[in-house]
């Protein structure tokens, strides 16, 4: 082979590599770029992580029922349920909504409750203003107690809405207690 | 149109004498550089794990031959399909198409050998170390990986100390296709004879170079994908744990968006295999060659905006099951462009049916098929339905079996007398071919029926309106399987002699590679080739 050639492959072999290093990259990328894409669209059903402020201008003309879903993950020693079935709310008034979850070991017990809403496209007008799920929440043996959820629905919801469905999974964490220190996770 | 050669290499005819032929013993495989050597390589391993997965998958179809539970209990019967789907796609599929491609690319493109012939070897020599990682599994406890194929999260983390394993064995074997990838683009970008331009390069080359891109830029993704999930179980990071903020769904969007676009790589070569033989056994130039090119190249551009249409269940919002229901169906524009090129080739061509010529044309039927029910699928509402049902596995197998494997059979009864000097005896090659073809009908066929009717995949057990079907479904299975074991005993016969092949073995063939002597001689076109 000629030196021409050989310099020619190099160069292209070389460039075919940095593609598949930035194909690497980018796969990686693509756990941050699928949530700004969902936040833009306002798709995924995943809510604000963080505490929203808000002002309230009750809208009493719309009536929505938010239904409350609970799920403890596979295997987790929590009793975790809802007060209320379903509570029927204005757009634009806070509400509060009561959560129960109980430790039934007889260790203590770190769990964190990952909120979901559905139809996805709602989440972004689903405000909270309090929430039990920005926390770990940390339990003695056998403690049991409620939690609140202050919510919002924004009066911008769209009209065809009559019906959100809030579900939160409860998950035990002990195999996280040590690398997560209490800030809320980056949902 | 299409490509035009001459046939002028006449320079190996009177002394032929190999100045530095093949080494003998090991070394000449251990050390190969030589692009005939590592295709027989690739060839001879892809056979290998084609009975090593096909073996799996027996066990598969005797456990599932009657419903409750007889031979296997429901944990090894997980860790064998999820097995065979691995052996198969990484192992008999892909590797075969190197292998084909290794021998076939530098012939027709009228180059000495493959651009890189070092990296080369190792990309060969990566797969036996990267299978023994995945084999290896078998023995170890919690025993092989039984998550499936695609490995989902949460369940692939329950995998035993055979995890690590299956993470090392995804990144040896990303690694090795990824090379070979690299290796066929410079090859087909440099190492062209002068005067071989893009558009008059023969079709498998040109549906290798489009593969091979694919290669590159979903491989790497594949490999990141299981590298998160290597870390989310060792070193305490969430990218697919709800607790910690992740999400087990955003595996499935990473895995396919790699999975996708391997199932095009898994068919792109075998598209080019069979434009090289029909117009051959049809005696007429291949049908809309420019339109094939563009037309393999748009399915390769598509196939990476249609992923989420193996994830309609999993609650995406409206507007993105439409847009992958829409890109989905797409995607069959292109695909139908194909099939009526080939169509049109044969259109008042004089046919004949030669073995590659019948795998060709079993192909063409029996994948068109399974695009068929691959549309069926992409219609968002009825995948509801047929999701995780045996009608997808009814689907891939059509698209997969009569498919790429088809497809490859066809090309290796298409070249094996160029490779080894001796025609194959077709009477054993159609009895091969009949056998196969009615088989694989018997036993894919009525899957599409149990998918209809309900049953789930990757379940050991049934209940018993399902068992009629099952049970055809097992003989095809296990009847396909011998005939298997005929193609292994006329490739051996045919390796060990037979009538001699002349250069052009079939009638008047279009390519540079049969300008060369059958058997092609250890090193062909160390000068390039006059094209006309
Ligand atoms: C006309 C073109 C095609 C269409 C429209 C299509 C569509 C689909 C859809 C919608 C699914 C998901 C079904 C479900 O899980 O509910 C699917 C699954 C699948 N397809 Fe296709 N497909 C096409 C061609 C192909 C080809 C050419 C191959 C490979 C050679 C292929 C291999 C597969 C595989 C392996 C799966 C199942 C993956 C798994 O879940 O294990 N498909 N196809
Ligand atoms: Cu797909």
């Amino acid at each position: 082979m000629s030196k021409r050639k050989h310099l020619a492959n190099f160069s292209l072999t070389t460039q075919l590599f940095a593609l598949v290093v930035a194909m690497f990259g980018f796969g990686f990328a693509l756990v941050p770029l699928y949530d700004v894409f969902c936040q833009l669209l306002g798709i995924g059903g995943k809510t604000a992580a963080q505490a929203t402020a808000v002002v309230e201008a009750p809208d009493l003309s719309r009536e929505i029922v938010v239904e409350f879903v609970t799920t403890v993950n596979e295997g987790a020693p929590w009793e975790f349920r809802a007060e209320v079935a379903e509570m029927r709310v204005h757009p634009g008034k806070l509400y509060q909504a009561t959560f129960f979850a109980r430790n039934l070991t007889g260790q203590p017990l770190v769990g964190q409750a990952v909120p979901s809403v559905a139809p996805g496209q709602v989440a972004k007008y689903f405000r909270k203003t309090e929430c039990f799920c920005f926390e770990q929440q940390s339990f003695f043996a056998n403690e049991g107690r409620d939690m609140p959820v202050v919510f919002i629905l924004d009066p911008e919801i769209p009209r065809h809405i009559d019906r959100i469905t809030l579900s939160y999974t409860f998950f035990a964490i002990e195999n996280l207690a040590g690398t997560v220190t209490g800030n809320p996770p980056g949902i | 149109m299409g490509p035009e050669y001459e046939a002028t290499a006449d320079q190996y005819q009177a002394d032929d004498h190999d100045h530095h032929g093949a080494p003998s013993g090991i070394k000449r495989w251990l050390f190969s550089t030589n692009h005939k050597d590592i295709g027989t390589m690739y060839l001879v391993f892809s056979l290998l794990m084609f009975f090593v997965g096909g073996t799996m998958i027996m066990i598969v179809r005797a456990e599932l031959f009657q419903p409750g539970l007889q031979f296997v209990d429901p944990a090894f019967f997980n860790q064998m399909t999820t097995m065979h789907g691995l052996v198969m796609v990484f192992g008999a599929i892909m590797p075969a198409f190197v292998g084909l491609a290794n021998w076939m690319i530098p012939m027709m493109v009228g180059a000495p050998d493959m651009a890189l012939p070092r990296m080369n070897n190792w990309s060969f020599w990566l797969l036996p170390v990267g299978f023994t990682f995945l084999v290896a599994t078998l023995f170890m406890p919690g025993g092989a990986p039984a998550a499936g194929w695609t490995m989902y999260p949460p369940l692939v983390l329950q995998t035993g100390d055979a995890f690590p394993f299956l993470v090392f064995a995804v990144h040896i074997l990303g690694a090795s296709s990824i090379m070979g990838a690299i290796n066929i683009i410079v090859t087909i970008m440099n190492m062209r004879a002068p005067k071989m331009t893009l558009l008059k390069m023969p079709l498998f080359v040109w549906t290798w170079f489009i593969t091979a891109f694919l290669l590159l830029a979903a491989m790497p993704v594949f490999a990141g994908a299981v590298t998160m999930l290597l870390f989310d179980q060792y070193f305490g990071t969430h990218f697919f744990n709800a607790a910690g903020g992740g999400d087990p769904v955003m595996f499935q969007h990473i895995f396919w968006f790699f999975g996708h676009p391997e199932v095009y790589i898994m068919i792109l070569p075998a598209f080019g295999i069979v434009s090289e033989i029909i117009p051959t056994f049809a005696r007429k130039p291949l049908f809309g060659y420019n339109s094939m090119v563009y037309a393999t190249a748009s399915i390769a551009v598509l196939s990476f905006i249609v992923w989420a249409h193996h994830m309609f269940t999993v609650g995406m919002p409206l507007a993105a099951e439409l847009f992958f229901m829409f890109s989905t169906m797409l995607i069959a524009v292109p695909t139908g462009v194909k099939v009526f090129n080939w169509i049109a080739t044969m259109w008042r061509g004089s046919m004949t049916f030669e073995t590659p010529m019948l795998f060709s044309l079993a192909f063409v039927f029996l994948f068109t098929i399974g695009g068929f029910s691959g549309l069926m699928l992409a219609i968002t509402p009825v995948d509801f339905q047929y999701h995780d049902t045996y009608f997808v596995v009814a689907h891939f197998h059509y698209v997969l079996v009569p498919g790429s494997l088809f497809g490859i059979m066809a090309g290796v009864y298409y070249w094996l007398p160029k490779w080894t000097g001796h025609v194959v005896d077709e009477k054993l090659a159609k009895t091969h071919f009949w056998l196969s073809a009615i088989f694989v009908n018997i036993t894919f066929f009525p899957q599409h029926f149990l998918g209809l009717a309900g049953m789930p995949r990757r379940i050991p057990d049934y209940s018993t309106q399902f068992a009629d079907f099952n049970m055809m479904s097992s003989l095809g299975a296990f009847g396909f399987g011998l005939s298997q074991l005929l193609f292994v005993y006329i490739v051996y016969r045919t390796v060990k002699g037979g009538e001699k092949a002349s250069s052009e073995v079939w009638d008047n063939p279009k390519g540079l590679e049969w300008t060369v002597p059958s058997p092609a001689p250890h090193h062909t076109f160390e000068t390039a080739p006059e094209l006309r």
